[in-house]
């Protein structure tokens, strides 16, 4: 089982926090910090295992992370998930780069702002703590065919809102919108800190 | 109207949406919080709005702000209704904010029911897909209890996409309502064979996290499992499979004897690294369970820890992480191949990674033995020393400790030294585990007597050092050590070489700075020395000295009677007044000191760490009881607990004071100062005080060592017990050695001594042991004093399990047929979702997708079904009673031995059968008793295929009923595999055919060459997923006949020289409203192919039915064929004729039909690994054809599946768009296929020993896809 899904920032900033426990609101920050100070005291080359974290779980319980440009990307699971395999699920098959395909080069703005979408798209990967689809186009297809739906929702009584949330977004600071998290390898030098 | 939709869209435009809640956020760094509760103020006003969109859009930016740690539970119920909005967009967003919020004390949860509800059934599957999703998060045992239902419909919902969510969702629908568990089970195993890959996962996924808490449960499902194991290719899948064996194999050896094998390959031709490392730990795991009694796994262990050295070695720190924590698996019961690779581990001691170096200590743990136990703890002396970061060196300590401690101490061969280690350990900077190294401290003195001397003499040591200890506030976690010390010195202080000395030290002023319990023993082990003191100083006859050290008592107690924790204090002060006492007796020359040692007499022993909790409790005591009636509230209230330490105070000290005189007063005003002095963060008034300390009586000749405190603490104590140079633990490790070799010499001599006298050589070589390790003796005679337990104590070593472990609550036995009452609660107004069985459901399920064009109607064909099940119910119930005398409760074997298939056929197998107790029992064992044989780990994965289908699995189970579909769960699951075509008519019968081998009802054992084949099949199949098994034999108005095609088929080549059996089973389905009867099947045998017959009867004869059918039932039974050649498909012309019986009259009827025997019948599924199909490529024995297929449109893992299933073939290796395939014939025959894809076409190049069977198998195959 997955106790819980947290995304956040090389300064702890939380960009999305998914709880399959229920815990109040102070214990879910406590935890994100608690996470953060364990997770990001750790050097890049180490490995992507970390035991402890006293808060969820106890020693049945493993976080498996990942860490691109400036995200974290943490797991936070127990003993009946395969490690390797959860890695595997954030980065090379599923997660990440599910997320790439649906931003579009995915960068930290996408989730600052969208964190919504976020939301979807991991429901269609994760349920209730237990990995619901393993296979991204499968996922992909499924969100897209949600976001078809909303749009046809929207239909003509949308469009002026669509505008103006378009002309609203203009004003966001020029981010470099390149930075491709699908790829380790490919890490923007200057990045500005989102705090 | 439009336009108020327009000027309604025109507003909202300008409200604030997600987008620029965070914009505006991040623009307010500095007044977040203010910014937000404005924002939130915002919110609020929109939730007032009637417009369901602006709601939406503030429930939206709350779940935002719930991310960022604002409480959002008040906006619950606007939750509530966004959810139940109608549109999508909405009601994603209200499910999604109720997912992130809502808990089991939400209260307005309790409204979302229908709603839910309602949604799960909305035709929409994106609907359903948000509501099931969302309520994964926020299931309450209500919803659970009321949704169950619901949702087990949708588990055979036509969309995969439904199904699969549906699925996953019944593991929190099992957590929260356990009784639905049982109800659901069959469906859910049903699943497990789901055609869509992402419900057989979901399924998987569910079962192995039930399975994970309560294995024993599901052991049963073991062969499924199996076979899934060797047929999936999806990875997830395989890792969720292979760690549920690894769950299971603890509870059943046999089972891990039987995957060894296919683990074994795995791990061999896996490239992926996720499952080699899971199949490791599962062989692993076997490996444990097998750790007696199988000779010949060494192979196994070594191919693991050659794996994992391959892990660790790798430059990637996970694989690494991963290879060790694996390692230490072994290392619990195959000590010995780990540890020839310590010094791969000692080398990952020196990882940079911190994870990586906790793993490797792990594993130190279990290297261990006598021999490297001072090299190993010496290494990791040296990492104590340099590691940085006090969590890891905490974490070295405990291991060290650990490491030394275990299992009784039985790697230590020297005490001395291991007591230095631990001293030395004292002077750890920062550590919080002085209270583990005191704990080894006291343990070993009080357990070893032989090293109680030196133990003694170290911790006066310590004692006399304290001040280093102690002098940094940040050590004060090590303080910990002088309590075990002061413990030691006073409780064994006859040992101590000057007594005095320690006194002294014990009673320095700055003592009170310690914590109150540690000033406790202090003041408590002072007096025990005293005793021994005196007893010394007496039998010296010199009486001043005895006095003196009573003076010295009396005038550093007064300190301790001053302390402010209470246990010091009242310890203090009764010691205090004894010791006045014995100074008065001295003074009057009165021998005391015998007198005050027998204060301290008597020996402590250890008591067990349960021994309390084993002391049964006597006969007729009640603990709950009151002893005292309890008092009455109003008296209560008087007590106050505060008062009790602001008024008992005074009360104690009151009187001491009247008796102190002035002298004393100003010595403890001195004593005060001193205090002060000594106390780091008392600011002192004056210089004078200083001086007053150093002229204080009988202080001078305390070596008191000023701390400066930002010097390092490491430096000045270690002169005072070590030897120049080396550190004290290094030495004892010298002196070992120097020990050992002299022992060693000794030992020699002996030897040769006893080559002398051989005889009692002998015996005391015994008692050594083999390993030369253990020939080093200990140091001392190590007596060690085992832990004390109550006379009677229980013996049970039951650790409780946690009772709020909501897994306890699953712990059920799902083999158990399902009780009438255990049905999920169904809401009864709803007629469209009346109940259903679940067979039923599944039943509709299949029905509707072999004949996807009747699907019109559903409600109609639904409402029908209700009806037709309710008549089947109450005539289930007559038979019931009718057979009551024959069934044994709800015992499944009990139910299914009224069969009178069982009583035609087969006479002998009635009296087999009700021997055993549980079908899925004896199936699993006899799934199991084949794993010894390891040629039959395959047929095992073809038996496996059938095991949901009881009689299908073991010949020990006979037919079932196929009409009683509610009667067991069993049954539920083998009626749902039946795919009936149910919706036509109600009454129809059913037949199936299986094919039976006779002897092995008589002896279950030799069983052992039995195969089954569950047998994809025919030209006339509905070729789409889901494949079915079944197909059309023949129809009137009266009977159906449904064939599948050699259900089964056993390789009896050790039972008949010159042919093989194919046993098909018929399913009769009785349609017409009659009563048939006396139903006899022939079949015109042709040369090559023969049915067969009961001894004594002839060629033409046929076989009676064993059974009749009532209106709307079905039943099926077996047939027998001998088969000579198997390269041509066979066709045989059969005849069934019957009796319809009505209420006034009966006719005869006869039924015509054609058995078809395709070449792929006799083909059975064999796992081929790809090094054994090279081989057999290689071999040139076989012969070569290929077929081309055009206008394939399906995905190549379909092809594969399709394949498989139908032709009985496994898949090889797959590569891309290309894939090996292998089959084997009941005859022995292998059938190779190479399937390569591109576009729309697909070639197969095949090769067989037999070319006329691959042809025609080659042209089977061709068909099943020219019909798609």
């Amino acid at each position: 089982m997955i106790k819980a899904i947290l995304i956040f920032n090389n300064h702890g900033k939380p960009r999305l926090s998914k709880f399959y426990e229920h815990y109040n609101e102070d214990t879910e920050q406590q935890i994100i910090r608690e996470t953060f100070h364990l997770v990001s005291k750790r050097d890049e080359n180490v490995c992507n295992f970390l035991e402890g974290g006293m808060l969820i779980g106890g020693s049945d319980y493993k976080l498996i992370y990942r860490h691109y440009a400036t995200l974290y990307f943490v797991f936070c699971v127990d003993s009946s998930e395969s490690e390797l395999g959860i890695l595997d699920l954030i980065q090379v098959k599923v997660f990440v780069e599910t997320l790439d395909k649906c931003f579009e080069n995915v960068c930290e703005l996408d989730l600052i702002f969208h964190v919504d979408k976020v939301h979807n798209i991991l429901a269609e990967m994760v349920m209730g703590g237990m990995v619901l689809e393993t296979n991204m186009n499968e996922i992909i297809t499924q969100v897209d065919a949600q976001n078809k739906m909303e749009k046809s929702e929207a239909g003509i009584a949308g469009a002026p809102a669509r505008a103006v949330s378009a002309v609203k977004n203009m004003n966001l600071p020029e981010m470099p919108r390149n930075i491709n998290i699908g790829d380790i390898s490919i890490k923007v030098p200057n990045l500005p800190s989102f705090k | 109207m439009a336009l108020k939709i327009v000027k309604g869209s025109i507003d909202r435009m300008f409200d604030k949406n997600l987008q620029d809640l965070v914009r505006g956020i991040r623009n307010h760094k500095e007044d977040e919080a203010k910014y937000i509760s404005t924002c939130i103020d915002e919110i609020k006003q929109e939730l007032k709005q009637d417009n369901i969109a602006v709601k939406a859009n503030a429930v939206c930016k709350l779940t935002y702000l719930q991310m960022l740690g604002y409480d959002v539970s008040w906006a619950a119920f606007n939750i509530v209704e966004v959810m139940s909005s109608s549109k999508f967009t909405y009601k994603r967003i209200g499910y999604l904010a109720a997912s992130q919020c809502f808990h089991e004390s939400t209260d307005v949860i309790m409204l979302t029911t229908n709603q839910i509800r309602k949604d799960l059934s909305s035709p929409n599957q994106y609907d359903t897909g948000v509501a099931l999703t969302g309520l994964s998060c926020f299931v309450t045992p209500d919803l659970a209890r009321d949704l169950a239902n619901d949702i087990m419909t949708l588990m055979s919902h036509t969309k995969p996409y439904i199904r699969k969510k549906a699925v996953l969702i019944m593991y929190k629908v099992f957590l929260k309502y356990p009784e639905s568990l049982r109800p659901a089970f069959p469906r859910l195993k049903e699943k497990l064979e789901d055609p869509d890959p992402g419900v057989q996962s979901a399924a998987v996924n569910v079962i192995c996290e039930l399975a994970r808490r309560n294995p024993k449960n599901y052991l049963s499902l073991a062969p499924l499992f199996f076979k899934l194991m060797t047929s999936s290719t999806n990875n997830w899948v395989l890792i969720k499979i292979i760690k549920l064996f690894g769950a299971l194999t603890p509870l059943e050896p046999r089972l891990g004897k039987k995957l060894i094998e296919p683990l074994t390959n795995l791990i061999h031709s896996t490239s992926a690294m996720s499952l080699l490392y899971e199949c490791v730990n599962t062989v692993i795991a076997v490996l444990i369970s097998l750790s007696s009694g199988m000779p010949n796994h060494s192979a196994s262990i070594q191919l693991c820890v050659q794996k994992l050295r391959i892990l660790i070695e790798d430059s990637d720190q996970n694989l690494k992480y991963l290879g060790l924590l694996a390692m230490s698996k072994i290392l619990k019961t195959h000590p010995k191949s780990v540890q020839s690779h310590k010094d791969l581990i000692l080398q990952c001691l020196d990882d940079k990674d911190e994870s990586i170096r906790l793993r490797a200590l792990d594993l130190l743990y279990g290297m261990v033995s006598k021999k490297n136990l001072m090299e190993i703890v010496k290494k990791l002396m040296l990492h104590v020393d340099k590691a940085e970061g006090t969590t890891y060196r905490d974490e070295l300590l405990t291991k060290i400790i650990d490491i030394c401690s275990q299992s009784n101490y039985q790697y230590i061969t020297n005490f001395e030294w291991y007591i230095s280690i631990l001293v030395e350990l004292t002077r750890l900077e920062g550590t919080r585990h002085g209270h583990l190294i005191a704990s080894q401290m006291l343990d070993v003195a009080i357990r070893v007597r032989a090293i109680r001397v030196f133990a003694v003499a170290q911790m006066a040591t310590l004692l006399d050092n304290a001040h280093l200890l102690t002098g940094n506030m940040q050590r004060m976690g090590i303080c910990e050590v002088l309590y075990a010390a002061a413990w030691i010195c006073g409780e064994f202080s006859e040992h101590l070489e000057n007594p005095m000395q320690t006194l002294e030290a014990m009673l320095r002023p700055k003592v009170a700075t310690l914590p109150g319990h540690i000033q406790a023993v202090y003041v408590q082990n002072a007096a025990k020395l005293f005793a021994t003191v005196l007893k010394n100083q007496e039998g010296n006859t010199d009486s001043t000295a005895a006095q003196e050290t009573s003076q010295l008592m009396i005038d550093r107690l007064p300190l301790f009677v001053q302390s402010a924790n209470l246990e010091v204090q009242e310890r203090a002060s009764c010691i205090l007044q004894l010791v006045k006492y014995i100074q008065k007796l001295q003074q009057k020359d009165v021998e005391v000191a015998e007198e005050v040692c027998a204060l301290f007499a008597g020996e402590l022993n250890p008591v067990a760490p349960k021994a309390q909790k084993k002391v049964p409790v006597p006969e007729g005591l009640d603990l709950d009881a009151w002893i005292n009636e309890p008092p009455s509230e109003s008296e209560s209230e008087d007590e106050q607990p505060k008062a009790i330490f602001a008024k008992e105070e005074p009360k104690h000290s009151r009187p001491r004071h009247t008796e102190v005189d002035e002298k004393e007063l100003a010595r403890r005003r001195e004593a005060r100062k001193q205090e002060q002095a000594n106390n780091p963060f008392y600011i002192k008034a004056s210089p004078s005080s200083q001086k007053a300390y150093q002229e204080a009586p009988g202080v001078e000749h305390i070596p008191v060592v000023q701390i400066d405190l930002s010097v390092p603490l490491k430096v000045p104590d270690i002169a005072v017990f070590r030897p120049a140079g080396l550190p004290m633990s290094d030495q004892y490790v010298k002196l070992e050695e120097e020990r050992r070799q002299k022992e060693r010499a000794d030992k020699k001599k002996k030897e040769k001594k006893k080559r002398k006298e051989k005889r009692s050589g002998r015996g005391r070589k015994h008692d050594s042991g083999p390993e030369s390790e253990e020939d080093i003796t200990p140091a001392h005679m190590v007596d060690i004093v085992t832990e004390e337990m109550p006379e009677n104590a229980l013996p049970s070593d039951d650790d409780d399990k946690d009772p709020n472990d909501p897994h306890k609550a699953l712990d059920i036995d799902l083999d158990k047929p399902l009780a009438d009452s255990e049905k999920l609660p169904v809401r009864a107004h709803r007629a469209a979702e009346a109940p259903k069985s679940p067979a039923e459901d599944g039943e509709a399920e299949n029905a509707a997708s072999q004949e996807p064009k009747k699907k019109s109607s559903k409600e109609k064909r639904e409402k029908k079904k209700d009806k037709d099940r309710d008549r089947k119910k109450s005539k289930e119930e007559k038979k019931k009673k009718k057979h009551k005398h024959e069934e044994k409760g709800e015992d499944l074997l009990g139910g299914q031995a009224d069969e009178p298939v069982v009583q035609s056929e087969e006479t002998n197998e009635v009296a087999a059968l009700p021997t055993s107790t549980s079908a899925e029992v004896s199936d699993l064992d006899f799934w199991l008793s084949n794993a010894p044989v390891p040629s039959n780990t395959q047929e095992a994965a073809t038996v496996a295929e059938a095991a949901p289908v009881p009689e299908a699995a073991s010949g020990t189970a006979p037919d079932s009923e196929p009409e009683e579909p509610k009667d067991t769960e069993m049954e539920e699951t083998k009626s749902s595999k039946h795919k009936k075509k149910k919706q036509k008519k109600e009454k129809e019968e059913k037949e199936k055919k299986k094919k039976k081998k006779h002897h092995h009802h008589h002896h279950h054992s030799d069983g052992g060459g039995e195969e089954s084949v569950q047998n994809g099949t025919v030209e006339e199949e509905e070729p789409l997923p889901p494949m079915s098994n079944y197909c059309l034999l023949a129809e009137n108005s009266y009977i159906k006949m449904m064939m599948e095609d050699a259900d089964e088929v056993y390789d009896i080549q050790g039972n008949l020289q010159d042919g093989s059996q194919v046993v098909v089973s018929v399913i009769f389905e009785n349609k017409c409203d009659s009563f048939l009867k006396s139903m006899e099947f022939n079949v015109l045998d042709s040369l090559n192919s023969k049915l067969q017959r009961p001894e004594g009867s002839g060629p033409h004869d046929g076989l009676t039915v064993p059974f009749q059918l009532p209106p709307g039932v079905s039943n099926e039974a077996r047939f027998v064929f001998t088969v000579q050649s198997i390269v041509m498909p066979q066709k045989l012309k059969g005849t069934l004729t019957f009796i319809v019986k009505n209420e006034d009259s009966s006719t005869h009827e006869k039924l015509d039909f054609k058995l078809h025997f395709t070449c792929t019948s006799y083909l059975i599924t064999t796992p081929c690994y790809s090094d054994a199909f090279a081989k057999l490529l290689e071999s040139g024995d076989l012969k070569c054809s290929s077929v081309r297929l055009e206008g394939v449109i399906m995905p190549f893992h379909h092809l594969l599946a399709r394949i498989c299933f139908h032709h009985h073939f496994s898949v090889v290796e797959r590569i891309d768009s290309c894939a090996s395939m292998y089959s084997r014939s009941i005859q022995g025959h292998h059938v190779c296929l190479l399937v390569k894809t591109s576009g729309q076409t697909v070639s197969i190049d095949a090769k067989c020993d037999e070319p006329t069977l691959l042809g025609n198998v080659l042209d089977e195959i061709k068909q099943t896809f020219s019909q798609c």
